[in-house]
C-alpha cells in the first residue's frame, strides 16, 4: 500500500549541510547545526493518518520543503486527555482511516528513503504499552524515529521506557509547564533528551498564547538546569506568535494551527498547498533580522 | 507494606499518568491530604458533616423477605441509598470539598455518569458556597435527565460532552482538560477510585466509612463477621468502601460485580476483568477494555454508573492477589433484581446496585441458612425509573 511515488523532492542541500551519519540522532544533529547558525528550530506537528497515511507522508515532505526543521507526528488515540478539540478531531479522523502505531512506523520507514529530517512521535502511553515498551523503542529507531513525546507520562512513570530508549538511541522528550515548581524543572530538564518541551500555557493544545514574558522567564529558568535546547509549544498559532517565541526559545512548536488547516483542506485537493503556504509564513517570521 | 506505596502503586497498578501541567497539583493534593488525614480538627469536621448532613451511620438492614425468597444465606443490605442525595457518592464529595477549602480553591469540577456523583458534588458546592461545573456525556444526560435538572437546581453548571461514546469516560477526559486549564483555582472532585494518585487512595479512604460501619453493625447483629460482601463495580468506589475494613479478615469473601451489558460474548458490556487487560487510561494503570493497538473500547451497560472502560487500580490489585473475586451480570438480570427488591422489600435500588442484588440472587440460594451476606445498596433507584420504564417498553 505504500508503493506510491512521493511527490516532493527534499529541500536543497546547500542551506543545510548533510553531514548526518547513521550513528547520529538526527534531532541532535539538526538542533546543533541550527544553534551554530544562530537559528531557531521550527517544529511542526501533524496527526499521522489524517486524512490518510499516504497524505501524511506527502505532508511531511512538504513541511520540510516549506522550512520545518523537525517533524512531530501524532499517533491517534481514542482518549487524548492533553489535547484540545482541534487535535481531538484529527485523532478521530486518524482512527477512522484505520491508522495504527505499526502502520505509522512503516510510513516513517518509507519516508526515510526520501528524507533525513528529524521525526519525533507524540503518542499516549497506552498505545506504547500495548505495543510493548522495549519492542517499540527498537522498532521505532529502526524505522527512523528520533524521539518520543508521551503527553500523559511524566518522567516519574517513564521507568519501563528509559532503558530500552537509551539502548536504542531514542530520545525521551518531557514536558514542563507554567505550573511546574523549581524541583520539577530541575528533575524534568535533567530527564529530557533532544529538547525540553515547554508548554507555554496552563492548558491543553490549541489554547491562546498571551504571556510571552512569562514564557521568556520560564525558559530562562529551565536553561539553568540543562544545556538541552528548549522548545515552546501549545498555543503558537500565527507567524507573529512564532516570531515572538523564536525570540525567547531554541525551538517553536506549531500543532493545532497546522492541524486545523489539514482538517479544512483534507478533502478539497488543496491540502499540500495550503499547509505548505502556512508553514512558509511561520518560517519567514522566524528568520533572524 | 502500605497500599498504595508512595508512588501510588497497588502492586503494578495505579501510578500518575498525567500531563506535566497537573503534576504539581497532584503532588500538592497528596501532601495536603496526607497532612489533613491525621489532623484531628479535619476528622472532627468530616465526622460532623457525615453525621448531621449526610445522615450517617446508614442502617444495616436485614432483608428478611428477600432472604426467605432466595432460601439460602441471610442477606443484609448496607443502606447507602439512605444517604443525603441518595447514594454513597456524597461521602467522598464532602471529604474532597473540605480539602478544596483548605487548599483555598473556590471552584469545584466533577464528571458524572449516572449523575449521582454530579448531584453530590453540586450539593456540597452549594452547602460550602463554592462554584461548581459538572461534565456529563450527552448520552448519559439523556438517560439521566432528572439528575441533570437536579444539579441545575442546586446551582451547578452542567456541561454536555459530545465526544467519543458520550458517556462517563468522555466526561472524565473533559474534566481533566478543564482541570489542566484552571488548575490554579479549581479542585477536581473525581468521583470514583480512579485517576492518578492520590485519588484512588483518597477516595477509598473517604468511602471506607461504609465498611467500618458495616463491620461494627454486623458484629452487633450476628455476633460474627459475614461470609461474604457483594458490591457493584464501575470505577469501584462503593465496593472498595465496603471491602476496605474487611480486607484483613481473610475468611470474608469479597465479590465485585461488573456490568455484563448484553452479555460478555456480545462484546457490548463493561466487564473489564472478563474482557480487558492492563493498560493506562485517564491517569492510572489498571484493567482496561481495549483493542490490540491500545485504543479504548466502547462499553455498554443499562447502568450509566457502571458504563466505563477501566476499573479502579486497587480492584486490579485485589483481583491479581485473589483477595477479591469479580463476576458480571447482564442488563436483564439487573432489571430482574430491581423488580425483586422492589416487590419483596419495598426498596427500589439504583440500577448499579441492582447488579449486586442480581449476583446475590445467584449465590445466596447455594449457601447455608446459617451463612451471612452483606450487599452494598449503593444508591436508590428513583433516578432510574424512566430508564426502567423504557426497558419494560412502558410509556410514561
Amino acid at each position: 500500500m505504500l508503493n506510491f511515488e512521493l511527490t516532493r523532492e527534499p529541500r536543497a542541500t546547500n542551506d543545510k549541510p548533510e553531514e548526518w551519519t547513521e550513528d547520529m540522532n538526527r534531532l541532535d544533529h539538526t538542533l546543533s547545526q541550527l544553534k551554530a547558525k544562530g537559528e531557531k528550530a521550527l517544529i511542526t506537528y501533524i496527526m499521522a493518518g489524517d486524512p490518510s497515511l499516504q497524505e501524511t507522508e506527502q505532508l511531511v515532505l512538504e513541511l520540510e520543503h516549506a522550512g520545518a526543521d523537525v517533524i512531530e507526528l501524532g499517533v491517534p488515540f481514542s482518549d487524548p486527555i492533553a489535547d484540545g478539540p482541534v487535535i481531538q478531531k484529527a485523532a478521530e479522523r486518524g482512527l477512522r482511516s484505520g491508522t495504527s502505531l505499526r502502520m505509522i512506523l512503516e510510513s516513517v520507514r518509507h519516508l526515510r528513503t526520501n528524507t533525513q529530517i528529524p521525526i519525533v512521535l507524540m503518542a499516549y502511553y497506552n498505545n506504547i504499552h500495548a505495543f510493548g515498551e522495549a519492542e517499540f523503542c527498537r522498532k521505532a529507531v529502526d524505522a527512523g524515529i528520533d524521539g518520543l513525546i508521551v503527553p500523559d507520562m511524566p518522567p516519574d512513570e517513564a521507568g519501563p521506557l528509559r532503558g530500552p530508549a537509551d539502548e536504542a538511541g531514542l530520545h525521551l522528550i518531557f514536558l514542563l509547564a507554567p505550573t511546574s515548581t523549581a524541583a520539577r524543572r530541575a528533575y524534568v530538564a535533567k530527564e529530557s533528551g533532544g529538547f525540553v518541551y515547554y508548554v507555554s500555557i496552563t492548558g491543553i493544545t490549541g489554547a491562546k498564547l498571551n504571556d510571552i514574558a512569562g514564557v521568556r522567564d520560564n525558559v530562562a529558568k529551565i536553561r539553568k538546569h540543562t544545556k538541552t535546547p528548549v522548545a515552546v509549544g501549545f498555543g503558537v498559532a500565527t507567524p507573529d506568535d512564532a516570531a515572538r517565541v523564536a525570540d525567547v526559545a531554541d525551538g517553536v512548536i506549531v500543532g493545532s494551527a497546522i492541524v486545523r488547516r489539514v482538517g479544512e483542506h483534507g478533502q478539497d485537493g488543496r491540502l499540500i498547498q495550503e499547509v505548505g503556504a502556512f508553514v512558509r509564513s511561520l518560517k519567514a517570521a522566524m528568520q533572524p533580522a | 507494606m502500605a497500599i498504595p506505596d508512595r508512588h501510588g502503586r497497588f502492586g503494578p497498578y495505579g501510578g500518575r499518568y498525567v500531563p506535566e501541567t497537573l503534576m504539581p497539583a497532584l503532588l500538592e493534593l497528596e501532601e495536603v491530604y496526607q497532612r489533613t488525614r491525621r489532623d484531628k480538627r479535619f476528622q472532627a469536621e468530616l465526622k460532623h458533616y457525615l453525621k448531621d448532613y449526610v445522615g450517617r451511620p446508614t442502617p444495616l438492614y436485614f432483608a428478611e423477605r428477600l432472604t426467605k425468597r432466595l432460601g439460602g444465606a441471610k442477606i443484609y443490605l448496607k443502606r447507602e441509598d439512605l444517604c443525603h442525595t441518595g447514594a454513597h457518592k456524597i461521602n467522598n464529595a464532602i471529604g474532597q470539598a473540605l480539602l478544596a477549602k483548605r487548599m483555598k480553591k473556590p471552584r469545584l469540577i466533577a464528571e458524572t455518569g449516572a449523575g449521582q456523583h454530579g448531584v453530590a458534588t453540586a450539593t456540597v458546592a452549594a452547602m460550602f458556597g463554592l462554584e461548581c461545573e459538572i461534565y456529563m456525556g450527552t448520552e448519559d444526560m439523556q438517560r439521566q435527565a432528572l439528575n441533570v435538572f437536579r444539579m441545575r437546581l442546586l446551582g451547578a453548571t452542567v456541561t454536555g460532552v459530545d465526544a467519543g461514546s458520550r458517556t462517563l469516560k468522555d466526561a472524565i477526559s473533559e474534566a481533566m482538560r478543564d482541570w489542566t486549564t484552571n488548575v490554579r483555582t479549581t479542585h477536581y472532585v473525581l468521583g470514583s477510585v480512579l485517576g492518578a494518585h492520590p485519588y484512588p487512595m483518597m477516595i477509598r479512604d473517604f468511602q471506607s466509612v461504609i465498611g467500618r460501619e458495616a463491620r461494627k453493625q454486623i458484629l452487633a447483629a450476628e455476633g460474627r463477621l459475614p461470609d461474604g460482601l457483594v458490591a457493584c463495580v464501575g470505577g469501584g468506589s462503593n465496593a472498595i468502601g465496603l471491602f476496605h475494613a474487611f480486607v484483613p479478615d481473610k475468611k470474608v469473601k469479597l465479590v465485585g460485580v461488573e456490568a455484563g451489558g448484553l452479555g460478555i460474548e456480545s462484546g457490548k458490556h463493561a466487564a473489564r476483568f472478563a474482557g480487558g487487560r492492563p493498560g493506562v487510561l485517564q491517569g492510572t494503570m489498571t484493567y482496561l477494555l481495549q483493542d490490540d493497538n491500545g485504543q479504548v473500547n466502547l462499553t455498554h451497560s443499562v447502568s450509566a454508573g457502571l458504563d466505563y472502560a477501566a476499573v479502579g487500580p486497587e480492584h486490579s490489585f485485589h483481583k491479581e492477589t485473589n483477595r477479591a473475586q469479580y463476576t458480571s451480570v447482564t442488563d436483564d438480570e439487573a432489571l430482574a433484581a430491581f423488580d425483586l427488591l422492589a416487590r419483596e422489600e419495598g426498596i427500589m435500588p439504583a440500577l448499579e446496585s441492582a447488579h449486586a442484588i442480581a449476583e446475590v440472587m445467584r449465590s445466596a440460594p447455594t449457601m447455608k441458612k446459617s451463612q451471612v451476606l452483606i450487599v452494598n445498596l449503593s444508591g436508590r433507584g428513583d433516578k432510574d425509573v424512566q430508564q426502567v420504564a423504557r426497558m419494560k417498553g412502558v410509556t410514561l
